[in-house]
């Protein structure tokens, strides 16, 4: 992919250093040919040509149209992670990187990952706005405080890269700086079991049970106070008073942070937002086991249904769950 | 020669009254224009945010009196009108015509001035002020009801603000008209004071549904 | 040859003395000089901050400064050059001065609107001044929200005053300009025969109208945002940073607009006047003037391909800017046409004129890179950005603005500035631009961030030839300021039109008189009709 970003530069170069040096030459050559050799010499008026400005119009015009598309190609590659895409999440603040892997890896202002494996990290910030920037690979992203972005790469040769932050956020901002490691795909594995405090979703699952989030939201039938989470991540929520939106990342977030933004529809806006009695950490560990509780999809994902209002139709909800369950 | 002794109706720069007045009243449209460019920026926001949270804006701008609001749009509307009024008056070369409708939309701006200060004072009471001691009955989106009120008070204060400045024009108009300076040979700042008066409330006219107004019929 | 010497004809500069008939003055001529003196002062006091900036960036460590007076540095030096010099520079020096002359009116249409526009020029930058000097601020001159709002505890407010004020001397110009362009013109001026500067300054006026106001309610809310927490720009409250973001470049990129259109309406007058052309296609230039002011409108938001807005909004906007590159390309297309048999002179204005060109050609072609999504994503936020600007705001702007002082510096003052010491300047100037911002695009690519303190090792060499120009480009800037002073005094007497120039402003005294002309113009030929003029002079010594 940073080989794509390269190839659509040098194609770039070519045309501005052919203009350029077309340009340059030109007049060049025109100041030297035309010089004034006398103080009362006239030259005769020339007012224009409307083909030459089409021609120099067009031309140009056609050229930065292959200059957006090609652009905009590569953005698209840039933009859609793969679906093999190792999930590593980033937490920015001032003034370090926080890394954590899924398998519970926790580091700071470094982010060791395989060669050939595609990873896409999901990152947001506890302060300030700072960007994720990683010159090797040609990408980069923004980080935001109260919102998740996403940058993938695909790294293609072992060894070790620049991490900058990218958007200046206060004293520190040069020094809010790192290291990606690439390893063997051997060496990475050894690099992972090297000490670990469980991984990801298994520190969101004790989360879950420690604050008590398992009280409402019951992971075997009857549905409590609040919806089922088994089979949630990915799917179409229906809202209360119209309206849909997908259980993503961004989605889970803001139901613990911020519940009563969304209220699935079927259910009361009685959840408390647990705003300051998580971390963003916390938050990471706890979508992670969410997500968990959806088995891999071998086709489509399932669509959420509305769940009935009263207990009756909640044990035939409820029978459809179990036949989806694990 | 083309200098000519420079009077308040022919200014040195110019050829004749006649293109001083058009530069005059272009000067002022053109000035318009930049402030519904500054205004604009807050309806935007207030659009995005609406948008975002149709629930808590709508509750906070139930909160909102809209017969107090209504009476204050009818108020201003009628200095627009007592403002036409004066207008006319200077065409015509009626001076006292020309006082007494200045006057009365002086009065009349003073009344909307008064009865918006008396809405933000029942804000403040019923603690819908954004800070530390905010609250809105009625949703869980305490933030974005904030949001709601910072816009109306900035929206609504940014207006007053206008407001002050068109009495202070009104006033400078009504000791420049007491004084005999307006005749229907050169009567230009009456026109385009006016022209800056209708503006502001016009801005209100925008304002009053989109705060006041929000999804009122579902009561 | 004029025998008489200046001091006995009566001008715009002797008609009246003392201060207060300076800082009273409703003549467009002396206000210009105001400003002259005012943008003059904020140049130098930028430049110093570029000083420091190329000092500190000697060595990959932080050694001259604390991180937080670079920050302050460098976020000094965008805000002053940007609105205290470059906004102001050319349209209220040389358009206050020679807009109302091209069009053989007697003033601007609003002449104590336009000495309260310098006014509030100078209160601006006393807030600025005051920011500075009480201990600075270090936001960058972008003011990204939450640092901004809720972390920097630096004079954010102070600087957010200035800039408004500031913004407003710059709306009020474009006011006044529009209103003169539209009712002021002298019989027989009509539009197709103003001269190409007219058109220039009239698109930027229309962009400071436009585009000004929006970045004066997006302070207003900066300052609501940081003093009373209204939540606007809060996540935690529901507002969006991004928002922000949008609100600010709304402006700002027309605001990169409103500093090249002037410029480039320099460029026409010198190009013709110094090839005895006309401008080739007269008539697509004005327009590409107004289509850029227009369209400049609609690219905003590339500058946030990766801020976290949609990639839907990064393709519009990437799509739109390659349309916004199209007028300026046509401009350098034509500027080069026009030399194609021509008379080419080799005087100061017009070295400044092919420097110019040249850079501001390289600067608008990178600009095609950055408006290229899938390169950008890379050189976001690097010295590639950097050296983009520098090249069409000095390699451009600056370079047009020192071209048009040089042209109309007889005309102004009535003397000559010293030719050989001015083409020295122009070269020394050419070469330190290039030494110092051509490194950056290598930087850039590299992965250099911007406003970065330090930086590792590997790129101090470039970094080390980038100070080298900034050093060799001082000494070019400081040289103009010595030889137009010594001018004044020491400089040979202009006559009326030394350059053999059509344009209202050359057919009337050098410096003209209080009231520009004595007799309203009355016009009768196209705009660079160099064979009218001979005929004229003709008639005149026959």
């Amino acid at each position: 992919m940073a080989a794509s970003v390269d190839h659509l530069l040098y194609f770039l170069l070519a045309v501005a250093v052919f203009f350029s040096v077309g340009i340059f030459l030109t007049i060049f050559y025109f100041a030297i040919r035309y010089r004034r050799r006398s103080e009362s010499e006239l030259p005769a008026p020339v007012h224009g040509s409307m083909s030459l400005e089409i021609l120099w119009s067009v031309i140009p015009f056609g050229l930065t149209m292959i200059m957006f598309a090609w652009g905009a190609s590569v953005f698209f590659t840039i933009s859609r992670p793969p679906d093999d895409a190792q999930q590593i999440y980033v937490i920015g603040k001032q003034w370090m990187w926080k890394i954590q892997h899924m398998e519970g890896q926790r580091e700071i202002n470094e982010l060791h990952i395989p060669v050939g494996q595609a990873v896409k990290l999901t990152m947001t910030s506890e302060d300030v706005i700072h960007d994720f920037f990683v010159p090797a690979f040609r990408t980069k992203a923004d980080v935001l405080p109260g919102r998740y972005t996403t940058t993938w790469f695909k790294a293609t040769k072992p060894g070790k890269y620049h991490l900058f932050c990218a958007q200046y956020c206060g004293t520190n901002h040069y020094a809010m700086v790192g290291w990606v490691y690439v390893m063997e795909p051997q060496d990475y594995q050894a690099w992972l079991s090297g000490g670990t405090s469980g991984s990801l979703t298994s520190s969101g699952e004790k989360l879950f049970q420690d604050l008590a989030c398992v009280n409402c939201h019951h992971l075997i039938d009857p549905p409590g106070r609040g919806p089922n989470l088994r089979n949630l991540y990915g799917s179409q929520v229906e809202l209360t008073g119209g309206g849909h939106v997908k259980a993503d990342e961004e989605y889970i977030r803001e139901s613990i942070l911020n519940p009563s933004a969304k209220i699935v529809a079927g259910y009361q806006p009685i959840m408390p937002t647990f705003q300051g009695l998580v971390t963003e950490e916390n938050v990471l560990q706890l979508i992670e086991y969410i997500k968990s509780l959806t088995p891999k999809p071998a086709g489509a994902l399932p669509s959420r249904d509305r769940p009935s209002r009263d207990r009756k139709g909640a044990e035939a909800a409820g029978s459809l769950q179990k036949s989806t369950k694990q | 020669m083309d200098s000519h002794t420079e009077t308040a109706a022919l200014r040195e720069q110019f050829e004749t009254a006649g293109q001083q007045k058009e530069v005059s009243t272009l000067g002022m449209w053109i000035f318009l224009v930049t402030e519904i460019m500054f205004f604009g920026g807050l309806f935007l926001a207030y659009a995005i945010y609406r948008r975002e949270f149709a629930g808590a804006f709508a509750v906070a701008s139930n909160t909102l009196d809209v017969v107090v609001g209504a009476v204050n749009t009818a108020v201003l509307l009628c200095s627009s009108f007592t403002m036409v009024l004066a207008v006319r008056a200077a065409q015509i070369g009626s001076r006292k015509a020309l006082i007494w409708f200045l006057i009365l939309t002086i009065l009349l701006g003073g009344v909307f001035l008064g009865v918006k200060a008396y809405e933000w004072n029942l804000k403040f009471e019923e603690h819908h002020v954004p800070g530390p001691s905010f609250h809105l009955e009625g949703t869980q989106e305490q933030g974005p009801a904030q949001l709601f009120f910072s816009l109306y008070f900035t929206m609504t204060g940014l207006h007053a603000l206008h407001m002050l400045v068109g009495e202070g024009l009104m006033l400078f108009l009504l000791w420049q008209a007491y004084a005999g300076k307006y005749t229907p040979e050169y009567y230009t700042p009456v026109d385009i004071g006016g022209l800056y008066w209708h503006f502001v409330d016009i801005i209100w006219i925008f304002l009053f549904p989109l705060l006041y107004l929000i999804a009122r019929h579902q009561h | 040859m004029i025998t008489e010497a200046v001091e006995e004809r009566e001008n715009y500069l002797n008609a009246s003395y003392g201060i207060k008939s300076w800082l009273l003055t409703k003549d467009h001529k002396r206000i210009a000089l105001l400003y002259l003196h005012t943008i003059t002062f904020f140049f130098f006091l930028g430049g110093i901050f570029a000083t420091l900036i190329r000092l500190e960036l000697l060595t990959p460590k932080g050694d001259l400064v604390s991180a937080d007076t670079y920050a302050k540095l460098f976020t000094l030096h965008g805000v002053i050059m940007i609105f205290f010099f470059l906004i102001p520079s050319i349209p209220a020096t040389l358009g206050n001065f020679f807009l109302p002359m091209m069009i053989g009116a007697k003033d601007l249409a609003f002449p104590r609107l336009n000495l309260l526009s310098w006014y509030l020029l100078v209160i601006g930058g006393c807030f600025a001044m005051y920011a500075m000097l009480a201990g600075g601020v270090d936001t960058g001159w972008t003011f990204y929200v939450p640092y901004s709002t809720n972390y920097s505890n630096t004079y954010v407010i102070a600087t957010g005053i200035g800039i408004f004020i500031a913004g407003f001397s710059s709306i009020l110009t474009g006011l006044n300009f529009i209103v003169t362009v539209h009712r002021m013109r002298a019989p027989g001026m009509t539009w197709f025969r103003l001269p190409l500067f007219v058109w220039s300054n009239y698109a930027t006026a229309l962009i400071q109208v436009l585009g000004t106001p929006v970045i004066a309610i997006t302070l207003v809310l900066l300052i609501g945002e940081r003093t009373l927490h209204i939540g606007i720009f809060d996540p935690a409250r529901g507002g969006d940073p991004v928002l922000f973001q949008h609100l600010f470049w709304f402006y700002s990129h027309p605001a990169v607009y409103i500093m090249v259109l002037p410029a480039m309406g320099v460029i026409s007058e010198l190009v013709s006047v110094f090839s005895k052309k006309a401008i080739f296609g007269y008539k697509v230039v004005a327009f590409s003037s107004v289509a850029i002011a227009v369209l400049g409108f609609l690219v905003w938001g590339h500058h946030m391909f990766v801020s976290g807005q949609s990639v839907y909004a990064g393709l519009v906007f990437s799509f739109l800017s390659y349309f916004v590159a199209i007028p300026s390309a046509i401009k350098v297309f034509n500027w080069t046409a026009t030399l194609h048999k021509g008379s080419i002179s080799f005087a100061t204005p017009m070295l400044y004129a092919f420097g110019f060109i040249g850079l501001f050609t390289v600067g608008g072609l990178t600009g095609l890179f950055v408006a290229c999504l899938g390169v950008d994503v890379h050189v976001h936020d690097t010295y590639f950005v950097i050296a983009h600007f520098h090249y069409i705001m000095v390699g451009g702007t600056l370079m047009a603005y020192l071209g048009g002082l040089h042209y109309w510096w007889p005309k102004m003052s009535g003397r000559m500035y010293p030719e050989g010491w001015a083409k020295l300047s122009a070269l020394v100037i050419y070469l330190g631009f290039n030494l110092t911002f051509f490194p950056q695009f290598i930087l850039g690519y590299l992965g250099m961030p911007r406003r970065y303190w330090t930086y590792p090792d590997e790129f101090q060499v470039l970094h080390v030839m980038s100070t080298a120009g900034a050093s060799v480009l001082a000494v070019g800037y400081l040289m103009p300021l010595i030889y137009f002073m010594w001018s004044l005094r020491y400089g040979p007497i202009a006559g009326p039109n030394p350059w053999g120039a059509t344009g209202l402003e050359w057919q009337t005294a050098s410096p003209p008189p209080a009231h520009n002309f004595d007799v309203t113009p009355v016009v009768t030929t196209e705009a660079y009709d160099y064979a009218a003029l001979a005929a004229m002079e003709e008639a005149k010594v026959g």
